[in-house]
């Protein structure tokens, strides 16, 4: 596994001794989970869902909101009205 | 070497943002331009343990939409989800549709420079808007409102080969959806946008050559002058020896160029796999069969009648069909007058010329289809002639006057042939010089005469039978 | 012969007789609060609590307490104090999920299950300790320190939901809420000496419970009883239309826990009686389906053939979810954001996720990121999803030959802190016999069936097929009562609840 790249799509910063430690002990689960190579699921449908059900749809109807107030104090950054985050282009 | 050694493919994918009161994935209401994070609830903020369920009525839009388009309607498709790190996405991913989207195939058909084209589309799927960010300073300021709203997402072949091709396709689009009551078309908002993908080559070539995207362009003259633009930018990059990147590109209207847009990361890898949270969507016949017996006339095929039953020309037809108010308006019209090419050209140049200088359209005009019908009656009969229907008109759009009314309080026009005989002969014995000069051949005297008669019956005698009255009266004193 | 003990009603449970005390006026809901809240501090070294919501909880308790006096009508787990693992959202409490990422999160919504119990007049006491967002098997992976089993408080509660289990072993509270993704309430309830459920994927409503993996992730109660787990379950469960994956199907009335098993099919997989297995547990089991056969329970063997791919299967599926669930936790809109300087979004993200992530979360997240990266997808999540459909038809097949499928729950009674920490594979590789009902969308009890030889609690499971808890807490039920009686406590346990 290219640890970096995986790292990095996963927006997870990692000094070298993490890299160093997941790289080996992923590679470890990866080999193990190679066992699956040897199962026949030719024509095996992937299970996407357990259940047998139809999707449930909700009408058009407009709900409760929640209180910008009470949901921007729990922000690391906001101006009170929209959270606040370094700028992006 | 000239533009016409080289071709462009272009292909358009169109965000199209349903007609709903509530988000695609949760209950918080869609509305524009409220207060930063007013529209917000667990889904649209994608808090932890918040789950998105699916608004029934953005299923429904999406199937009018693809029936309309001629699309397959597939009876099962399943939502999944795209991955990308950004701001304006809570939830780290963008609950869309990947390998099994809700429509596929269709087509749009739509006339460029006065040639009918045809155009196909890949397919047609529902996905969820992002939020919006907004750069202020050394920082940027996030907005949730719009995230979560719901979207169908047009994606056509690449098919075009113009920016007129681009233009009338989008155009046809956008009034089909309005049409349909699918979107309410406002491209200000951002309700009605375009991606388009362009790539040249070389007039023969069959391969493709590298594309760029052109993003988020949302009105018609933009989309012409972009993909003009850069269509010349990428054909001079390859004729002076360089390559195309393919990359996403923004407009800049102020200085009319595409300028490259730093990719969002390196390599792209959106991870998409079919969202646990969500079941399949399968739609029943009866549902489907239900939305397509509820799809209105669309205005091509309406335009098409007018010309088959009414006689219009395809450009008043065409003027007639851009929005289902005029198409109503003037059918009305037509229908109660039974000449629909008269009823065209009041409703065009009378009715949409006087609304047109007040920046109106039909659905405020003061003269009720039924108001011009009787008007239009009251021509067709001769109580009118045109010129005093004009001026009927005019009062009934300023004043509200019936046209009755208006005929009661002016009178209408003189066709009784005794009495303008009467008013003919008064005018001939009052001016004997001048009969002597038309008796000998100066024709232009003629006008002299008309003008006396109709001063004598205050532009109320038929002028038809004015100038054959005179002719025979002249006549009979040689 | 314990024949004829088939006929009695079912054990007891604590629920129902603290409601009854409450009823006949013996004591007050502020009384039993109080208590909890007086067990919970006396209990503090297990580790138990993240947040104990004493005030409120006290303040709830003295408004049913008035609600009782005014002669109004109070629901079925009236003044009952429950505490609830930290991964289910609770509006006004905080809710972290063992993790530092939410450290200091205090929700502005309820799950729904939250609502039901308070609807049900329940207490809410507080939030559980956890392995990080129930990533782990032993609740050693919270940001706020291990749990401890009060049968040795040496040793782990299991986990993921360890706090769930201790606090209810410990006497603190009579019953509490966990989350089962791959066991983690049946192994922690195994481990603690506990019956919990883990219902069928769907009965209970997902809607604010912290995702893990969407897929496998469901709500279950945990108590000292099964009519304990029986009275939850039934409040908790059915439809919820905030959730899409939510069943329609109506919960069944557990009235029939005491009806006897005679005639019951009773399967037993060869396979979960493999190498690996700790022979008091096997023993313990063994003797437990003896006891079942005894009573008239029919014993057949089953084959789930495909039980040794379910730890790999599980580990993709899972991974490759979470890593997904877990992208909203970015440092934007909520929970923690790094405080160091950083040059653009993405190193905030990068950095605030090191910050805010455990070693464990991380290792998952990349390997899920990584089972769903362009050009692995298909040799591995959608190969496990395959395989999964596989693990699925092996137990549509057995449930062809049998009511119910038993064995044990986890192949060891609980270890020593900190000695598995050291490989991860061996961790997971422990969750072999609650994995593959998980994969499956059945339903699984654990129930209490003996100790080892150093005192600690050991575990069945049974097994049913979707919409099944009526049936396997039935059989829970008769095998409470079949079990010859063992009144031992754990070590760190709070007397008088």
């Amino acid at each position: 596994m290219d640890i970096e790249k995986v790292a990095k799509l996963a927006r997870i910063e990692l000094t070298d001794a993490e890299k160093e430690r997941f790289s080996a002990e992923l590679d470890a689960i990866l080999a193990y989970v190679e066992e699956l190579a040897a199962v026949d699921t030719e024509g095996v449908e992937p299970t996407t869902h357990v259940l047998p059900l139809a999707l449930a749809m909700r009408a058009d109807e407009v709900g409760e909101k929640l209180d910008r107030a009470e949901v921007l104090a729990a922000a690391p950054a906001h101006d009170g009205h929209a959270f606040i985050v370094p700028k992006v282009l | 070497m000239a533009r016409a050694d080289w071709e462009a493919v272009i292909g358009l994918e169109i965000h199209v943002q349903l007609a709903t009161a509530t988000k695609l994935f949760s209950a918080a209401p869609v509305s524009f331009g409220d207060e930063p994070n007013e529209n917000i609830d667990p889904v649209t903020l994608g808090l932890p343990g918040a789950l998105p369920v699916v608004n029934a009525r953005a299923v429904e839009l999406a199937v009018r939409l693809g029936l309309a388009m001629g699309c397959e309607i597939d009876r099962a498709s399943r939502f999944a989800r795209k991955h990308y790190f950004y701001p304006d996405l809570p939830k780290g991913y963008q609950i869309s549709q990947f390998e099994e989207p809700i429509c596929r195939g269709g087509v749009v058909v739509c006339d460029v420079d006065g040639v009918e084209k045809r155009f196909r589309l890949t397919r047609i799927h529902l996905e969820e808007d992002a939020g919006k960010n907004v750069h202020e300073g050394g920082r940027s300021l996030v907005d949730l409102n719009r995230a979560g709203t719901a979207l169908c997402e047009v994606v056509g072949e690449p098919e075009l080969r113009s920016p007129a091709d681009a233009v009338a396709y989008m155009k046809e689009l956008h009034q089909i959806v309005v049409a349909l009551g699918v979107c309410d078309g406002n491209m200000e908002q951002g309700n009605f946008r375009c991606d388009a993908n362009v790539s040249v080559r070389r007039r023969g070539e069959t391969r493709l050559g590298t594309r760029t995207e052109i993003k988020n362009v949302n009105s018609f003259r933009f989309v012409g002058r972009a993909l003009e633009y850069e269509i010349d930018r990428q054909i001079a990059l390859v004729e002076s020896g360089g390559a195309v990147v393919q990359e996403t590109r923004g407009w800049d209207d102020e200085k009319g160029v595409t300028r490259s847009q730093r990719g969002k990361e390196d390599a792209q890898d959106y991870r998409y796999f079919p969202d646990p949270d969500l079941m399949e969507l399968t739609l029943d016949e009866a549902f489907v069969e239900r939305v397509r017996s509820e799809l209105p006339e669309l205005p091509r095929a309406r335009r098409d009648r007018f010309v088959r039953d009414f006689g219009l020309t395809p450009y008043d037809a065409d003027v007639l069909t851009q929005s289902a108010a005029r198409a109503a308006y003037f059918e009305a019209v037509a229908t109660a007058t039974g000449d629909g090419k008269t009823a065209a050209n009041w409703v065009i140049n009378e009715v949409l010329g006087a609304l047109n200088k007040a920046g109106l359209d039909v659905e405020s005009s003061p003269v009720s289809a039924a108001a011009l019908a009787d008007l239009l009656g009251l021509l067709g009969k001769g109580t009118l002639s045109s010129k005093m229907a004009k001026d009927c008109f005019l009062a009934m759009y300023q004043d509200g006057v019936a046209p009755a009314a208006w005929v009661a309080k002016n009178g209408g026009q003189i066709t009784d042939t005794g009495a303008i005989e009467a008013v003919v002969r008064e005018v001939l014995d009052k001016n004997p010089e001048q009969v002597q000069e038309l008796l000998s051949g100066k024709d232009k005297v003629l006008g002299f005469f008309v003008g006396q008669i109709m001063k004598a019956t205050r532009g109320k005698a038929n002028p038809q039978q004015v100038n054959e009255i005179l002719a025979r009266e002249v006549e009979s004193r040689r | 012969m314990a024949t004829t003990k088939a006929d009695a009603g079912p054990k007891p449970g604590v629920v129902a007789a603290l409601v009854d005390a409450q009823r006949r006026g013996e004591v007050t809901a502020t009384a039993l609060v109080e208590r909890s809240i007086a067990a919970a501090r006396a209990t503090q070294t297990l580790n138990a609590w993240t947040h104990l919501a004493a005030d409120k909880a006290l303040a709830r308790a003295a408004d049913i307490d008035r609600r009782r006096s005014r002669g109004e009508k109070l629901g079925p787990l009236a003044g009952v104090p429950v505490g609830v693992k930290d991964q289910i959202v609770t509006r006004g409490i905080p809710t972290t999920a063992g993790s530092r990422i939410l450290e200091g999160w205090v929700p502005p919504y309820d799950a729904t299950v939250i609502r039901r119990l308070e609807a049900a007049d329940a207490i809410v006491l507080g939030k559980l300790n956890q392995d990080e967002l129930a990533m782990g098997s032993s609740s050693e992976s919270s940001a706020v320190g291990p749990v401890r089993n009060p049968w040795d408080p040496a040793r782990v509660p299991g986990g993921s939901s360890g706090g769930s289990a201790a606090a209810v072993a410990a006497g603190v509270c009579p019953v509490s809420l966990g989350t089962d993704t791959g066991g983690s309430i049946r192994q922690p309830a195994s481990f603690c000496g506990l019956v919990g459920l883990k219902p069928t994927y769907g009965r209970v409503s997902r809607h604010g419970a912290v995702a893990f993996a969407s897929s496998l992730d469901q709500i279950g109660p945990l108590g000292r009883t099964v009519a304990d787990v029986a009275a939850v379950f039934e409040v908790i469960a059915g439809h919820d239309p905030q959730d899409a994956t939510s069943l329609t199907a109506p919960v069944p009335a557990m009235d029939d826990l005491g009806e006897a098993v005679a005639g019951l099919r009773v399967g037993v997989p060869g396979e979960y009686f493999a190498s690996g297995l700790d022979p008091f547990v096997r023993a313990a089991v063994d003797g437990a389906i003896a006891l079942l056969g005894a009573n008239g329970a029919e014993v057949v063997p089953v084959e789930l053939p495909h039980t040794r791919y379910a730890v790999a299967t599980y580990y993709l599926v899972a991974t490759a979810e979470a890593s997904s669930n877990l992208s909203r936790l970015d440092g934007v809109r909520y929970g923690h954001r790094t405080v160091s300087s950083v040059k653009d979004i993405g190193e905030l993200y990068a950095r605030s996720r090191a910050e805010g992530f455990g070693p464990e979360v991380k290792r998952r997240i990349l390997l899920g990121t990584f089972a769903l990266s362009h050009g692995y997808y298909d040799a591995y999540y959608k190969k496990a999803q395959q395989v999964r459909t596989l693990i699925r038809r092996d137990f549509e097949q057995a449930f062809e030959r049998c009511d119910v499928i038993v064995g044990p729950t986890s192949p060891v009674t609980a270890f020593g802190l900190g000695e598995r920490l050291g490989d991860p594979l061996q961790m997971y590789l422990m969750d072999i016999y609650t994995i593959p009902s998980s994969l499956a969308g059945n339903t699984s009890v654990s129930v209490p069936c003996g100790f080892d030889p150093e005192g600690m609690p050991i575990g069945l499971q049974i097994i049913g097929p979707p919409l099944g808890e009526g049936r396997i807490l039935r059989v829970a039920g008769q095998l409470e009562r079949l079990l010859p009686a063992d009144e031992r406590k754990p070590r760190v346990y709070a007397e008088g609840c």
